[in-house]
């Protein structure tokens, strides 16, 4: 990837005199080489019995990350599962629980609401989803240009100056992750924070958890704490029938999460 | 508001990052290269096989292929969030992406199909030049005229009969070579889909052999309507006043119905051959009835019933076969029938690209598309009912130019 854009740069330099597109020069942030050398591999351990769906993790991305906060698209979000005695699933995230579940009520979209008497439910749950930077990015294979990209520390990466805007990687991820920016109008996702990420800091939403429902950490490093619950508990990823090798590890999945 | 959200509506559970993305460009996109191709592959049949019935529409089906090929990428620019990005694939192709070669497919493809209308109209372009160049006194447009024939023999004069000969050869060569670029064209329209693993109704290694025949079909399908209006239009300027070297109007009748009905021969053939490969893949889908095959059932047969059953495969498939099958094909007849053709086969790319988004990647969702009739800004022009209709009226304007160029019917006394 480096070399190609290198070799673009000076070719474009040489060839035509255009303004050089500065996303270009863009580092991979937290360079590589160091990644490499210290053994980094950014993963995310989510425990689903200790969120509670307040949401306070959707709001403080929207704003760390500039998501247009009324825009109904986010980064992350959560999940609101209620399965019924009669073994019917009924699921949302209204306002990809930027508010928190605030009604009872399930939204199903177009303004209806399902109205479920507690005494039908036979259990309940809420499953926070973000980006799986996955070991086998399918939106990083299918970009025509190369703007997705993953780098060496597993976090995949769009580069906002070079994307074409086709939507080619929304249509691939299986996760429905990906959007495009509202105001950028390029492919826009779930990156852990990479920014804070770089400053030695933590993803916003992993701050802003209250109940300590999202960790991150280092799966090359054996003494990561989450690291260690990962090799050591009973965790699993999302939709791994799609090969595409999830680190977005969950602790009480339920069969009937989508 | 975020792209896609003015058009999608969603119901029960989405995911709330997704809606309808690809849009009714998407659905030309594909319908577009179709038309190419299918044009392509049918002057071909022509060159490379030698069938004879074709050899008029042969010349009118190359020229209508170039002309599509300009609008074929049209529909991706106006997809696309950044158009005058787009040059990036060509500068940073990444080719684990199916679209990565879209780029160095089609300029091959191009290139070759130039060469081959060069080969094929080289000695009018030396006629017209060395006629031009006669001239005394000429005006200015006659000027430019010269100078454009000039330029487009290359530098070329010799049209001797072992010339012309090498010529031919030429032709043959590059159309055979021709076809297989051209299924490649859009049989990797195809694989852009098929390929998408998170998309369950696209994913079968099938879709690029179906897009194949229904492109081939689309492509016949224009060919002979455009071939049509220009034949009626002909005879009726030989109604009006019949200039003495044109032919007569009986003549001018019994050819045309002639080229129709062998064209629609292979039309036919074509079709069936499109409808038995979907239907496998309907067929299969429902007999394997993996994980995802309670979402496809629901959009298939209730969500989308109307769109795939009578749209498609009714109206679209079904009629036209049955009027170019029963006995004493008319014009008329012909006309509908490639009519609703096309409209099967845009009705295909349809239920494709925005069936496949249907239905939500939770598979406990669905997503409506509303197709923006009455636009509001550029967005809901481009990708709606506007931008669609001016990506279809596109070849037709440049054919209309191109065929100044490239006469298709200009040869045709000396021919009969
Ligand atoms: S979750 Fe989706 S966007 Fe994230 S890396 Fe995987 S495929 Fe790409
Ligand atoms: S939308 Fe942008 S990042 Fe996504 S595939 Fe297209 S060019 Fe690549």
């Amino acid at each position: 990837m480096i070399t190609r854009r290198k070799f673009l740069k000076y070719s474009l330099i040489g060839a035509a005199g255009m303004a050089v597109p500065t996303g270009l020069t863009v580092v991979h942030g937290g360079t590589p080489e160091e990644a490499k050398k210290k053994g980094l591999r950014w993963v995310f351990l989510v425990d689903t019995h200790k969120c509670v769906g307040c949401g306070l993790c959707v709001k403080a991305c929207k704003q760390e990350n500039e998501i247009p906060y009324d825009a109904n698209v986010s980064r992350t979000w959560v999940e609101r599962y209620v399965v019924t005695k009669d073994g019917k699933v009924h699921a949302d995230s209204p306002k990809a629980a930027r508010d928190g579940f605030t009604s009872p009520d399930i939204d199903e979209g177009h303004g209806h609401k399902r109205v479920i008497k507690p005494e039908d439910i036979s259990k309940a749950f809420f499953v926070p989803k973000l980006c799986n930077q996955c070991e086998n990015p399918p939106c990083v294979q299918v970009c025509p240009v190369g703007a997705t990209y993953q780098a060496k520390d597993g976090v995949v990466l769009v580069d906002r100056t070079w994307c074409i805007g086709c939507g080619y990687c929304i249509m691939a991820c299986p996760y429905g992750v990906r959007f495009f920016h509202p105001v950028y109008h390029t492919a826009e996702k779930c990156t852990f924070c990479y920014h804070r990420l770089g400053a030695g800091m933590k993803p916003a939403c992993v701050d802003a958890c209250p109940f300590g429902a999202r960790r991150i950490g280092n799966l090359l490093d054996p003494n990561d704490p989450v690291t260690r619950i990962i090799e050591d508990e009973r965790v699993s990823v999302l939709k791994e029938e799609y090969g595409t090798k999830p680190q977005v590890y969950y602790i009480g999945l339920s069969k009937e999460v989508k | 508001m975020v792209h896609g959200e003015i058009w999608t509506l969603k119901e029960l559970f989405t995911y709330p990052n997704e809606y309808i993305y690809w849009s009714v460009q998407i659905v030309m996109y594909p319908f577009m290269t179709g038309l190419v191709a299918g044009a392509f592959v049918l002057s071909s049949l022509y060159h490379v096989f030698g069938i004879k019935e074709l050899k008029e529409i042969a010349r009118f089906a190359l020229v209508f292929s170039f002309a599509l090929l300009f609008a074929a990428p049209m529909p991706i620019m106006l997809h696309l969030q950044y158009p005058f990005r787009g040059i990036n694939v060509m500068m940073t192709p990444h080719f684990t992406s199916a679209i990565a070669a879209f780029g160095i497919v089609f300029f091959t493809y191009g290139a070759i199909v130039a060469s081959e209308l060069w080969f094929l109209y080289r000695k009018h372009f030396v006629v017209k030049a060395l006629a031009l160049r006669e001239l005394q006194d000429k005006n200015m447009i006659q000027w430019l005229e010269y100078l454009l024939y000039c330029t487009l023999t290359l530098g070329v004069y010799d049209v001797s009969e072992e010339a012309l000969h090498r010529d031919e050869k030429a032709i043959k060569v590059l159309a055979g070579v021709g076809i297989p670029v051209a299924c490649f064209l859009h049989g990797y329209a195809g694989f852009i889909f098929g390929s998408v693993k998170a998309n369950a109704l696209w994913m079968t290694p099938l879709m690029p052999v179906i897009f194949i025949m229904s492109a081939i079909v689309s492509g016949i399908a224009l060919c002979m309507l455009t071939y049509i209006v220009v034949m009626e239009y002909r005879k009726f300027m030989i109604k009006r006043a019949r200039k003495p070297w044109q032919m007569s109007l009986e003549e001018v009748k019994g050819a045309e119905m002639h080229v129709v009905k062998m064209t629609s021969k292979y039309l036919v053939l074509f079709l069936v051959l499109a409808i038995t490969l979907e239907l496998l893949d309907l067929i299969f889908r429902g007999y394997t009835a993996v994980k995802s095959w309670d979402v496809l059932r629901t959009v298939i047969y209730e969500r989308d019933f109307y769109d795939i059953f009578i749209m498609q495969y009714g109206i679209g498939n079904l009629i036209p076969l049955i009027l170019f099958l029963v006995p004493g094909l008319t014009v008329k007849r012909s006309i509908l029938g490639v009519l609703l053709v096309l409209f099967g086969v845009f009705m295909m790319r349809w239920n494709v690209v925005i069936g496949g988004q249907a239905f939500s990647l939770t598979f406990a969702g669905f997503m409506h598309y509303t197709l923006p009739i009455i636009p509001h800004d550029w967005e809901t022009f481009k990708e709606g009912l506007g931008g669609a209709l001016s990506i279809f009226a596109m070849p037709f304007v440049l054919f209309y130019l191109i065929s100044y160029v490239f006469p298709v019917f200009g040869d045709a006394k000396q021919e009969h």
